[in-house]
């Protein structure tokens, strides 16, 4: 900080000078201008007066002060801000004293970018959307605060348990950067994989297929009957990994997967990797791709494969909200794990991809870092987890919370998904760590390339490796390791 | 004496030149100063790297294609647009054919028709119209390929924006789609106040309409011309050429990095993967590059001015 500052006002000292020597005028209205500018672009002190501790008692577990403010900043997406409201009027409840304020936003970024520039950002922050701020940079800035307190503190429903162990499976593994340290929680919980419309496989005679070869029959016969078996995402072909990940990992194991992730050479020229590669080429090979989808962004090839034109469609959980438009009242959305090669695949059939989404993070330099421990404590209880849930149909990081409520068909299939999978969830973490390979390099020109025909999968691989050894010896992007 | 006007003048550009000292000046010599830096635009820390983003720039893949793209959308576009525009404006004010008891010189038949609809593109936001063209582009239902389809082309069914051939091409048709208006309009204007007697005597003298643009039109024309041409320019390094590369292209920025432009890389450096210090580099490197078209242009364009 100290250098920052000094820094700073050197360049000033120089350009006052400059101006004042050419115009007194000028300078009279460019000199203290200048300096509230340096302040705001990137200087700014600690704030310093955070707020004391409070009474830690078997109800306030974490030591809130009772009289502090909390302020708390929600990304206004798509699972809109009532369930934060909700919450927010729990704390409130439990802490009368506190004044709590809320907000919602869509820009992120441009609102709280400023005010971790300046050392004062909020107590809470929903981090999320188009505008997400780089984990990365933070954790490595030290700019969060550790949330091991909230995740070792009695849970709200039973104070017998700790709030670690309410959680789903890969919760906690997904906040770690490097080291034990926890930075995020994701409070959303995602289920990727391959979505499909149970009536029209019905209509095909046809069982989701549990091997390639079956899979190949089943696009045979749906494109006898004029329908294609496959479209994505083309335009971002990120989301082909949804289901070709997991199926890397189902084919060659975990550790395929943690080897990716750790950048590690020729992790990408692993048998399982290529196998799978050729396998989604075989789609493209023989025409059971939607025409067409290499130009189709996500709306238009979600909108394409609601109206029956394909057959399935690599996504996330989040599809039945953002497609509810276009999916027909009887379309039956299901979703299943990917599908492997054959029986000499290391994970069993139903081997998915889960993790959590809507990272909440409490920043280093919050004044009331407990007070926001504390609201994301109450939003992991039950009820909050129930509400969220009933609210806007995706599950949360509280591991049940769905008796008693009436799940839509996509919701009921991935919870029944889940359970399938028991253990066997993977957790690829190429997109919250490395998001440039992951989404232009790996996505757009190495996957998007071989699925429009413009790669073989020799030449896809021996891309994408070239692309993660760059990516593991540029010195300006921190590095991870799955622990 | 002498000082007194100068302080009478001072006077009178303090304002304005103190709005721009503040408002553009000093945030080049920020972004400048920032070049130098580690900083990530997340947190208030860094330290001076000297050089350090300048060598890694030149070492980036990605940043070369960025260059190479921009530079052909500076060279083409304002060739492209106002080749167009210059074209139009000249059918719509002098290009028509003589018609009994009309003026002599006038434009085709339903011109002023014309001119509304070639301006019609300019009150749509570059956004919508970003939006509106992705729509068309649509390969499995869009507009171009249903029309293709329509008359019986069922094989001729391009990929357009997912093609990295076909992309670039296509983001520039729709720059020159939404931009083109404007020029016609500005030449228009232009060409109206080129005395009608200037074309009576081509005319006696018995020119052509080919003739009469490049001998009386375009030299009468050449500064508005000029200055067109710089506007378009910059127009084509910075911001449109932004939106509609990240709101149409595929990434944004592909298929294979084969439509990323210099404004796209230092929003994804600065905004996508906190790495400030060296979106501002390439800023800088975006910088000279306009400054550089700005110049070539007026030197090459340099003439006489017509007095009429």
């Amino acid at each position: 900080m100290g250098s920052t500052s000094a820094e700073n006002h050197g360049t000033e000292g120089v350009g006052r000078r400059d101006l004042i020597k050419r115009s007194a005028a000028l300078g009279l209205i460019s000199v203290p201008t200048m300096s509230f500018l340096s302040a705001c672009a990137s200087s700014g002190g600690d704030s310093g007066d955070k707020a004391k501790a409070g009474k830690k008692t078997a109800k306030n577990p974490l030591a809130v002060n009772d009289t502090a403010g909390m302020e708390f900043v929600l990304f206004d997406g798509g699972f809109g801000k009532e369930y934060a409201e909700d919450a927010v009027k729990i704390y409130e409840k439990n802490f009368p004293k506190a004044s709590v304020k809320f907000s919602a936003t869509q820009k992120i970024q441009s609102t709280l970018q400023p005010r971790f520039n300046q050392g004062t950002p909020p107590d809470l922050i929903d981090n999320s959307g188009a505008e997400q701020m780089d984990m990365g940079v933070l954790v490595g800035k030290n700019q969060l605060t550790d949330l091991t307190p909230l995740l070792d503190a009695p849970s709200y429903d039973d104070p017998n348990k700790k709030v670690r162990d309410t959680l789903r499976p890969g919760i906690v593994e997904m906040g770690q950067f490097d080291g034990e340290k926890v930075w995020i929680l994701y409070y959303a919980y995602t289920v990727y994989g391959v979505w499909y419309s149970q009536k029209a496989l019905d209509s095909l005679d046809e069982q989701y297929p549990e091997t390639w070869d079956q899979m190949l029959a089943v696009c045979a016969k749906a494109k006898k009957k004029g329908m294609a078996g496959w479209t994505y995402a083309g335009k971002y072909p990120y989301y082909l990994p949804f289901s070709l990940y997991p199926m890397i990992g189902k084919v060659g194991g975990r550790e395929v997967l943690d080897a990716i992730d750790n950048l590690e050479p020729n992790a990408w020229k692993h048998p399982a990797v290529k196998a799978c590669f050729e396998a989604y080429y075989e789609l493209y090979k023989k025409g059971y791709v939607l025409k067409g989808t290499p130009g189709l962004d996500h709306i238009q090839s979600q909108t394409a494969w609601a109206e029956g034109k394909a057959l399935f469609i690599p996504n996330g959980s989040w599809v039945e909200n953002e497609s509810a438009n276009v999916i027909p009242e009887d379309f039956d959305l299901a979703v299943a794990a990917p599908t492997g090669i054959d029986s000499s695949d290391k994970m069993p059939f139903g081997t998915i991809w889960a993790s959590g989404g809507e990272p909440f993070i409490v920043p280093a330099k919050a004044k009331n870092a407990a007070g926001g421990m504390e609201q994301l404590r109450i939003m992991l209880s039950e009820a909050s987890s129930k509400n969220f849930t009933g609210k806007v149909k995706s599950l949360t990081a509280y591991n049940g919370g769905t008796d008693g409520i009436a799940l839509t068909p996509g919701l009921k299939s991935g919870v029944a998904a889940l359970d399938k999978a028991g253990e066997n969830v993977v957790n690829p973490r190429m997109q919250d760590w490395y998001v440039q390979l992951q989404k232009e390099k790996i996505g757009v020109s190495g996957l998007g390339e071989m699925m429009a025909g413009r790669l073989t999968p020799a030449e896809a691989v021996k891309k994408i490796q070239g692309f993660a050894d760059e990516t593991a010896k540029d010195d300006s992007i921190k590095h991870y390791k799955h622990q | 004496m002498q000082h007194g006007k100068y302080r009478f003048i001072v006077g009178f550009l303090a304002l304005p030149l103190g709005l721009y000292a503040l408002f553009v000046v000093w945030p080049f010599i920020q972004s400048i100063y920032y070049s130098f830096t580690d900083w990530t635009g997340l947190s208030p820390e860094f330290k001076m790297v000297g050089f350090d983003n300048y060598s890694r720039m030149l070492d980036d893949d990605i940043f070369w294609k960025s260059l190479q793209h921009s530079l052909l959308f500076a060279l083409l576009l304002p060739v492209v647009t106002i080749g167009l525009a210059l074209f139009f404006a000249f059918m719509i004010n002098v290009g028509g054919r003589k018609r009994k008891n009309g003026p002599v010189i006038t434009g085709v038949r339903g011109s002023s028709f014309y001119k509304i609809v070639y301006f019609f593109p300019q009150v749509l936001s570059i956004a919508i119209v970003a939006l509106l063209f992705a729509f068309a582009y649509n390969p499995d239902s869009g507009a171009l390929n249903s029309l293709l389809r329509g008359i019986g082309l069922d094989d001729v069914q391009p990929l357009w924006l997912g093609d990295p051939d076909l992309a670039l091409w296509a983001v520039m048709a729709v720059l020159v789609w939404s931009t083109v208006g404007f020029f016609v309009v500005l030449f228009s204007a232009g060409m109206a106040s080129i005395p009608a007697e200037m074309y009576e005597a081509a005319l006696l003298d018995g020119a052509n309409r080919v003739t009469t643009f490049f001998r009386v039109t375009l030299p009468l024309l050449w500064d508005t011309v000029q200055s067109g041409w710089v506007y378009m320019g910059i127009l084509a390094l910075g911001a449109e050429s932004f939106a509609v590369v990240q709101i149409m292209t595929t990434g944004p920025g592909g298929p294979d990095y084969s439509t990323t432009v210099m404004v796209l890389y230092v929003y994804q450096k600065a905004f996508r993967d906190g790495q400030a210090a060296y979106a501002t580099t390439i800023g800088v490197a975006l910088l000279v590059v306009t400054l550089a078209f700005a110049a070539v242009v007026m030197r090459l364009g340099r003439r006489e001015r017509l007095e009429y």
